[in-house]
């Protein structure tokens, strides 16, 4: 049953071998995400697909949607000017932990703010791996890479926690990992009118799992495996526990209104007014009594 | 309806420009003195059903000005120094990915913070090189609000002719000069709207070289699902490291501009038949420029005057032709010499050649530029 899928969803011919490491999460994410868009029935020439630099962000090359690999850290950026432009493709964005909230923070933040419908699957592995392995905004205290090798001496942000502050109406954790929850997960933000957040921890054996000598691939799905509480049963452990832990699930789900679909209103009321003034430009010109009558009337009806 | 007269700014005019050659989108960051323009616009796209965005800082800006073109939109921002600076990644990225897309920088002393309220025209070669790796894009740059109205219209039709950003360079003089203007019926003019292919998406190549190095653009959501990316890429879209697939995307890029340049430049020239003297001067530095020039000229001095109006690619054919049959050559610049350089390129250094600068933030006058042009004799 996968084979077909996939043959459906990727563009076989040209783009293969991918750029990912063997034992690297992101494939898994992209399956996961390919089943998500299958089961929702998205229509693939419908489908826009942004990413920015990094290893995470090559998967727009694989895929067969409308796809735009942007700049460092703009991929939030050009999918704000897409979406806005055309409201009515479902615009998915492709993003890794360095690029949405180092060089691209500010995009991330305000895109949340602005609660504008796209769906962030942004694949967290703490490290910059495609320039091999510095630390990334989401290195814990202490961990290491090759611009910190004897320790990160910053803290980490939390982007589940950063999103859900800014304003973002759907926010989820999952891994590589948990991949039904997954599934699920990207479908419900996909369904989300508004501005969504999937993070997903997805490994990096390669940079990652070297410096902190993590093992390889599978020692760290097993951390992952042993590390997550999904919301649901978070009531089940301390606090004191749960400080060692990480929570899966939707953490955030807070319908508000979406920009795009406010723009639109706006974009009514001007043209509204316009209307309204164009009529009385003519009423002015028009010096007859009954013309004036009927204009009247069909303001008020207005 | 005939044509009305309406006392407007060079800024509202670029406004007015874009709304008229069917710019249906707009995203920027408020910066003095280009502000006006965003502000005018807020009102003007919405109420023809265009989109307005204020973004978060200039980055952003011109990368939701490009995600808007590739969806189909004709796309604008604009700006003034600090924030064209910021705007230069995706400039490139432009000139890479061959999205069309209209840069307004209205200009402001520099450099950094530099001097917000006051005029200057020290962005010219930032215009041309100011983002990294070879590349080739257009610049126009107007001398009147007359001009910004209809430059504004010719950058939006270059830019969707050519698949390339187009940047106004407006001086801050030009931005808020108020003068009188007449707006022509807007479905007269001739509009340029990229060629769309009509081929069956599974012969589309986005990127493919064709004869006059244009490829049709196909807007995303229509069937074609294609890549664009900003790394060097091969004719279907997709990423490439092989010679001849780096060196055909390089060539691409710089033929489709420099094998048209006849059809993308434009100059102005007066009294250079018999001149043994030549002005050149743009921008707002060309008002006071013509001024010398014709006080000069009642004087019996045999002065000639050009303005490059597309200042990149530059008239370099248009002025050689000229400038071989004068004496001495005046350059009037609102910097400390930047054009100078391309004359001295087209002259080959064998004139006398003189810069006349000001960079304090005010207007060159027509008696600096006439002193200057007497001290010389």
């Amino acid at each position: 049953m996968t084979q077909p899928l996939v043959l459906n969803y990727l563009r076989a011919k040209k783009q293969f071998p991918h750029v990912w490491c063997p034992g690297c999460g992101h494939g898994v994410v992209m399956g996961s995400l390919i089943r998500s868009i299958d089961k929702l029935e998205l229509n693939k020439d419908n489908v826009v697909m942004v990413s920015g630099i990094g290893c995470s962000s090559r998967m727009t090359a694989y895929v067969d949607f409308n796809t735009l690999h942007t700049l460092h850290g703009r991929p939030i950026a050009f999918a704000t000017g897409l979406k806005l432009a055309k409201p009515e493709l479902p615009v998915i964005v492709i993003t890794g932990d360095g690029d949405a909230t180092a060089i691209g923070g500010n995009h991330f933040i305000h895109a949340a703010r602005r609660n504008i419908d796209l769906t962030v699957i942004l694949m967290n592995n703490n490290i910059y791996g495609m320039t091999g392995g510095q630390i990334s905004p989401t290195t814990p205290y202490g961990g290491r890479g090759s611009t910190a090798k004897i320790g990160n001496p910053e803290h980490p942000f939390d982007i589940c926690k950063l999103a859900i502050a800014a304003g973002a109406s759907f926010v989820a954790r999952s891994t590589a990992y948990h991949v039904p929850a997954l599934d699920r997960l990207i479908q419900q933000a996909l369904e989300n009118k508004g501005f969504s957040l999937v993070e997903i921890f997805s490994q990096c054996p390669t940079y990652e799992g070297k410096w902190n000598k993590r093992g390889d691939a599978a020692a760290m799905l097993k951390y992952y495996k042993e590390t997550a509480v999904p919301v649901a049963s978070k009531s089940r452990y301390s606090e004191e526990e749960l400080k060692e832990k990480f929570l899966i699930g939707v953490l955030h789900n807070e319908p508000k209104p979406e920009f795009t679909s406010e723009y639109e209103k706006i974009i009514e009321k001007y043209q509204s007014q316009l209307e309204m003034k164009n009529m009385s430009r003519e009423k002015v010109e028009d010096e007859s009594e009954t013309k004036k009558q009927n204009d009247k009337t069909t303001a008020t009806e207005d | 309806m005939p044509e009305k007269a309406i006392l407007m700014q060079g800024n509202e005019a670029c406004a007015e420009g874009a709304i008229a050659a069917g710019c249906r989108f707009f995203a920027g960051y408020p910066i003095t003195p280009s502000t006006e323009i965003a502000e005018s616009l807020s009102e003007k796209l919405p109420s023809v059903g265009g989109k307005f965005i204020q973004m978060e800082d200039e980055i952003g800006s011109i990368g939701a000005v490009l995600g808007a073109s590739v969806a189909g939109l004709k796309a604008m921002t604009a700006t003034s120094g600090p924030g064209f600076s910021l705007m230069q990644e995706g400039i490139g990225f432009a000139c890479m990915a061959e999205i069309p897309a209209v840069i307004i920088n209205v200009m402001r002393g520099g450099p950094s913070t530099g001097l917000p309220t006051k005029t200057s025209q020290g962005d010219i070669m930032q215009a041309r090189w100011g983002t990294h790796g070879d590349h080739f894009l257009i610049a126009l740059i107007p001398e009147s609000v007359k001009e910004s109205f209809y430059l504004t219209i010719k950058a939006f039709n270059l830019s969707e002719k050519y698949r390339v950003p187009v940047i106004l360079l407006l001086d801050e003089a030009i931005g808020h000069m108020r003068e009188k203007i007449f707006l022509p019926e807007y479905s007269d003019l001739l509009l340029e709207n990229r060629v769309i292919p009509m081929l069956p998406p599974q012969w589309y190549k986005p990127y493919e070289v064709t004869p006059d190095f244009i490829t049709p653009m196909a807007p995303f959501g229509t069937g074609y699902r294609y890549n664009i990316t900003g790394l060097t890429h091969d004719e279907m879209g997709f990423p490439t490291s092989k010679e001849n697939e780096i060196v055909a995307n390089m060539n691409k890029l710089r033929d489709k501009i420099l094998r048209s340049a006849g059809d993308i430049v434009d100059h102005e020239a007066l009294y250079t038949d018999d001149a043994n003297t030549l002005v050149i001067a743009y921008g707002s530095g060309s008002r006071s420029a013509k001024e010398a020039v014709e006080y000069l000229r009642s004087r019996r001095r045999k002065v000639g005057f050009f303005r490059p109006i597309t200042i990149w690619p530059f008239p370099e054919k248009e002025l050689a032709q000229i400038i071989k049959k004068v004496d001495q050559v005046f350059v009037v610049e609102m910097n400390q010499g930047q054009i100078i350089d391309v004359v001295r390129k087209v002259e080959c250094f064998h004139k006398k050649i003189f810069g006349i600068n000001r960079y304090d933030g005010e207007m060159i006058t027509p008696n600096q530029i006439i002193s200057k042009i007497r001290e010389a004799r």
